[in-house]
Order: structure tokens, then C-alpha cells, then sequence
């Protein structure tokens, strides 16, 4: 293995009742790199990137992000279910961009960025804060830093959603759909906060139908359908000569 | 559509189209609000009624006047206050703590949420509040035997009877009215609030109950001002808040009707702070969301 693997997913499952919507996913991200997870809505996208998080639970398969079993502690021939502050001690390292953005909305942009440091990290205050306008000059909102979410577009929103999941300092962020939720001219500039952070080095899972984000950015694409991975390898690959019929149809129509 | 007859023959259309659109030299007669009239002249009517009947009646404003700020009648206006803050700030614990419960997951929590709401919904706070002034008959003694120990008639004063009725059966409604202010709250923000690593007491307390409290304090408003006057009921089991202290008075020199007035006023003063002081801590909690006002 001449890779850095920081997460590593085997045999996810998960079931809603008697349905089936994680089926044996396996998948591996290398450090640094960013995958694409693209498919069919209701492939089960979001619960596998809910999974890594601990957000959902899965009952099946086991999840490493930097080498760390995901929920569970390993006690010779057992595992220990982890405590409310154990799982919370797991989530720190991972940001999470959602596709509706979620931000505080009693906070103003700058405080939602530094109340994770300064309330989970103990970080002193000014110098989360300092820290959280530096990420939101980043994002290219620097004047917006008292802002109310309720006072900014969504696609500004989102890139202070983004400020905030790198201001915990993550090793790895999630992103479930995050232009999808807005207007078409705002796309891009969530895109292009989203390529940058690409190229600084951060590891990211990105759930996205944006197929030229996908090429120009991803180092991997892995398709999903009905809880399964189809089909995963290099993103040039899988987006111009994919292997599986399947594959190929789902592309045409989304570019359609 | 002008009909040809009726305009100029010799009219250029172009210019009638414009005049047809210029309005900006008419004059504007504002809608007639005939039904706001009339109410108000039938209110204006029924209160000089009102104030005419006080002022012949067998009322003597001069009584009224002295003991609007008599000693006895300002301490029990005091009482009253302490009163309401105690007892409200105890219905807000064990409310706040009674709604966490109901939606923590855990079914002994949860099932001990609903049966405290059960039982102290359940009966009038009247009666809760002399069931806790007569707990001597039931409890003798209060304590842990052989560490410490209290006789319950000692412990139980009309003060503390009453604070406990009053808070703990106000406890089991404010819990409903927190539960809903949770409930108002998006999945979103909880989630959120896990994926920058929050624990569950922290998430609630720093992301879910500010926002839920923008749902929860026009209610908890109400609520307080309803403590202000159910600390009344104190004054059955002998605890001296405003209603009782004028009771007092007016056994002693029959001036019932003013000494109620006399109450009636500072209760009136009392609800008045109250609902300004509402105001502002809506404004307060509602920072960061647009402000919905109906406008018709
Ligand atoms: N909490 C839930 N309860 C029941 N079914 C769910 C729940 N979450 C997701 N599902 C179902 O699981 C399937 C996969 O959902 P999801 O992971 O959101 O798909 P995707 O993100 O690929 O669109 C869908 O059919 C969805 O209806
Ligand atoms: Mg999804």
C-alpha cells in the first residue's frame, strides 16, 4: 500500500426498516486526495457520507478514518459501543457541508465558525475568532463577518458553512450535495471556494451531481445505485470511458 | 376602452393611451374605515358608562388613595413578586428539564417526563398547594433518619407550600411549552451541531434552546403573568402576598371594594412591566430571523 488511506470503508450496510439502503459499501480515500461519490437519487449517498460521521448508525462494516474505528472501541475479542462524548471526540476531525447549509441562524457568520473551536476545541476566543476571519476572508466574505445567515445568499451561505467546517481544523470534510440547493448563477462560487480548498491539500468525500467538478477536481469517482457502489476509479476514467453500462447512462442523463 | 363617441374626434390615440395612465394629478381620497367609527364611538360610550357608575357608587376614593402605597399593602406586593419569581423559576427548571427528558431517547427518562406531566397537570394547583402545606400529615418528619431531620411543620411554611405547589404544577405545562419550542427547531441545526463534535448538553444548550426559545417565550410570557396572579391562591394556605394583605385590611375596616381596587391596581402595574420586559426579550431571542408581522 504505497498510499496514505485516511478513510476506509468496509461492508457498510444499513437498513430503514426492511429496506435496504446501504449494501456492502466499500470504499477508500487517500489523504489528500478528493472522491466523488455520484448516483441516482435515493442511491443511498447521503447515508454512506452520514455513516462515516456517525450520524446515522450502520449495522453493518466498520469505518477507519485515520486509522480510528468509527463508533466503536476495540477491547481485545470485544467492541465497546462509544459514549456520547467519545462520538462527539471522533465528529471534531470531520467537517461536514450540507446541502442546506445548516448554519446557526442566531449566530452571525463569524460566530458560527468560531463556536465550535472556542465551545468543542477550548480554543481562546479571540484568537478563534481571529482565526474564523481569516477563513472567511478565504471564502471571499470578509465583509460579511457580522452578518446573520438570514442576511446572506445562499451561496454565501454555504461558503461560511464551508468557513466553518475548516475552522475546526478537520483531516477530512464531507460535502452532501452542496450547490444543490442553490440558484444556478451561485454555483460556482461555492465550486470555486471548494476547488481551493482542494488544491490546499484537504481530503474531501464530495456527494455532487456536478460532473465538471467531478473531472476537473476529483482524483476519484465512485457511482452509486440502490445502495450499491457500481463502480469507482480514477475520475477521467470513470467519466469518459466508465465500465458499467449503468454508469454510462446515468452520465449521459446528467448532462442531458 | 373609450368608445369613439365619447372622446375627441380629433385626439391624436397616442396621447389619449397617456392620459388614460396619468394619475399622478388626481386626488387621493383615503379608504373610509366606517366599522373602526363606529367601534370606537360604542367603546368611548360603555367607558364613561363605566367610569360614571365607579364614581357615583358606594366606592370612597379616599381609602383607595391611602392604601394604594400602605406599608402592608407594598410588602404584599413584594411577597408577591418573590413569589412569582420563585415559583416560575422552578416551573422553568424542572420544565426545561422535563422537556429534555421526553425527547432524550431514553425510555426511563421519557416515561418519567410524561408521568410528572400526568400527575401535576392533573389537579388544580389549589389543591397541590395545600396538599404540600399538609404534608406533615403524611411526612411527620423530613430528612435522612439518623443523619439529619426536620419536623415537616417546621419546613413547611406557608412560603415554601406555596412555592413548591405553585412551581413544580407549573413545571409540568412550561415542560410542554419547551417541548415544543425543541420540536420547532430543525434536524438540520441538530445535526449540525454534531458535526462540530458538540455534546448532546452542549448542543442543547448553545444551538437547540436559543432557538427554540424564540418559540417558547411568547408562551412563557403568558405563563409568568399568569404566575403573578395564581400566587393569589397563596393566600388560602395564609401567606402574606398583596391579596391577602388587603384581605386583612378590609376585614378590619370593611373597605372591601377599595382595597380590591387597590390590589387590582398593582397587579395591573405589575403586568404591564411584565409585558414590555416580554417585548424586548423577544427582540432579543428572535436576532438573526426575519420578523414576521401580519399585516392585512
Ligand atoms: N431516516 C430514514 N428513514 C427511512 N428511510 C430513509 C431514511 N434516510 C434515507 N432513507 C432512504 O434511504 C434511501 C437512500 O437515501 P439517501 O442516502 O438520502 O440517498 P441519496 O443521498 O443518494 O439521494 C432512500 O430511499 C431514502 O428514502
Ligand atoms: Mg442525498
Amino acid at each position: 500500500m504505497s498510499k496514505d488511506i485516511l478513510v476506509k470503508a468496509i461492508d457498510v450496510s444499513k437498513k430503514f426498516d426492511a429496506f435496504q439502503a446501504l449494501d456492502k459499501v466499500n470504499m477508500e480515500v487517500a489523504r489528500g486526495e478528493v472522491a466523488c461519490i455520484i448516483g441516482p437519487s435515493g442511491s443511498g449517498k447521503s447515508t454512506f457520507l452520514r455513516c462515516i460521521n456517525l450520524l446515522e448508525r450502520m449495522d453493518g462494516g466498520a469505518i477507519w478514518v485515520n486509522d480510528e474505528l468509527m463508533g466503536y472501541r476495540r477491547d481485545g475479542n470485544n467492541l465497546h459501543e462509544l459514549s456520547d462524548a467519545e462520538i462527539s471526540r471522533q465528529r471534531r476531525r470531520i467537517g461536514m457541508v450540507f446541502q442546506r447549509f445548516n448554519l446557526f441562524p442566531h449566530k452571525t457568520a463569524v460566530e458560527n465558525i468560531f463556536e465550535g473551536p472556542v465551545q468543542v476545541l477550548g480554543e481562546n476566543p479571540k484568537e478563534a475568532r481571529d482565526h474564523a476571519l481569516s477563513l472567511l476572508e478565504r471564502v471571499g466574505l470578509a465583509d460579511k463577518a457580522n452578518h446573520y445567515p438570514s442576511e446572506l445568499s445562499g451561496g454565501q451561505q454555504q461558503r461560511v458553512a464551508i468557513a466553518r467546517a475548516m475552522g475546526m481544523r478537520p483531516e477530512l470534510i464531507l460535502f452532501d450535495e452542496p450547490t444543490s440547493a442553490l440558484d444556478p448563477e451561485l454555483v460556482s462560487e461555492v465550486l470555486d471556494v471548494m476547488r481551493n480548498l482542494a488544491s490546499s491539500g484537504m481530503t474531501m468525500i464530495v456527494v455532487t451531481h456536478e460532473l465538471g467538478f467531478a473531472r476537473n477536481v476529483a482524483n476519484t469517482v465512485t457511482f452509486m445505485e440502490t445502495g450499491k457502489v457500481v463502480e469507482t476509479g480514477p475520475a477521467s476514467q470513470v467519466l469518459t470511458t466508465p465500465a458499467s453500462a449503468r454508469t454510462a447512462e446515468f452520465i449521459r442523463a446528467v448532462h442531458n | 376602452m373609450t368608445t369613439p363617441s365619447s372622446s375627441p374626434i380629433n385626439a391624436a390615440p397616442a396621447t389619449r393611451e397617456r392620459d388614460r395612465y396619468e394619475i399622478a394629478h388626481l386626488k387621493l381620497v383615503p379608504k373610509r374605515h366606517i366599522g373602526r367609527t363606529i367601534s370606537a364611538a360604542v367603546v368611548i360610550i360603555l367607558l364613561l358608562a363605566l367610569i360614571r357608575a365607579f364614581s357615583v357608587g358606594q366606592i370612597e376614593w379616599s381609602y383607595v388613595r391611602d392604601f394604594l402605597f400602605a406599608p402592608v399593602i407594598l410588602q404584599g406586593l413584594i411577597n408577591t413578586l418573590i413569589m412569582t419569581v420563585a415559583a416560575m423559576a422552578i416551573g422553568i427548571v424542572l420544565g426545561v428539564l422535563s422537556a429534555v427528558m421526553r425527547i432524550s431517547g431514553n425510555p426511563v427518562l421519557s416515561w418519567i417526563s410524561v408521568g410528572y406531566v400526568w400527575i401535576f397537570r392533573g389537579a388544580p394547583a389549589l389543591l397541590q398547594l395545600m396538599l404540600w402545606f399538609n404534608l406533615a400529615l403524611i411526612f411527620p418528619t423530613l430528612g435522612i433518619p439518623g443523619l439529619f431531620e426536620f419536623r415537616t411543620v417546621d419546613i413547611m411554611t406557608p412560603f415554601v407550600a406555596a412555592m413548591l405547589g405553585l412551581g413544580i404544577s407549573q413545571g409540568a405545562y412550561t415542560s410542554e411549552v419547551v417541548r415544543s419550542g425543541l420540536l420547532s427547531v430543525d434536524s438540520g441545526q441538530y445535526e449540525a451541531a454534531r458535526t462540530i463534535g458538540m455534546t448532546q448538553m452542549k448542543m442543547l444548550r448553545r444551538i437547540v434552546l436559543p432557538q427554540a426559545m424564540r418559540v417558547m417565550v411568547p408562551p412563557i410570557g403568558n405563563e409568568v403573568i399568569g404566575m403573578v396572579k395564581l400566587t393569589s391562591l397563596a393566600s388560602v394556605i395564609q401567606f402574606t402576598e398583596i391579596l391577602h394583605n388587603a384581605q386583612v385590611i378590609y376585614y378590619a375596616n370593611t373597605r372591601v371594594l377599595e382595597l380590591l381596587l387597590v390590589a387590582s391596581f398593582w397587579y395591573l402595574v405589575v403586568v404591564t412591566i411584565l409585558s414590555v420586559g416580554q417585548q424586548r426579550i423577544e427582540r432579543y431571542f428572535g436576532r438573526g430571523s426575519k420578523s414576521i408581522r401580519a399585516s392585512v
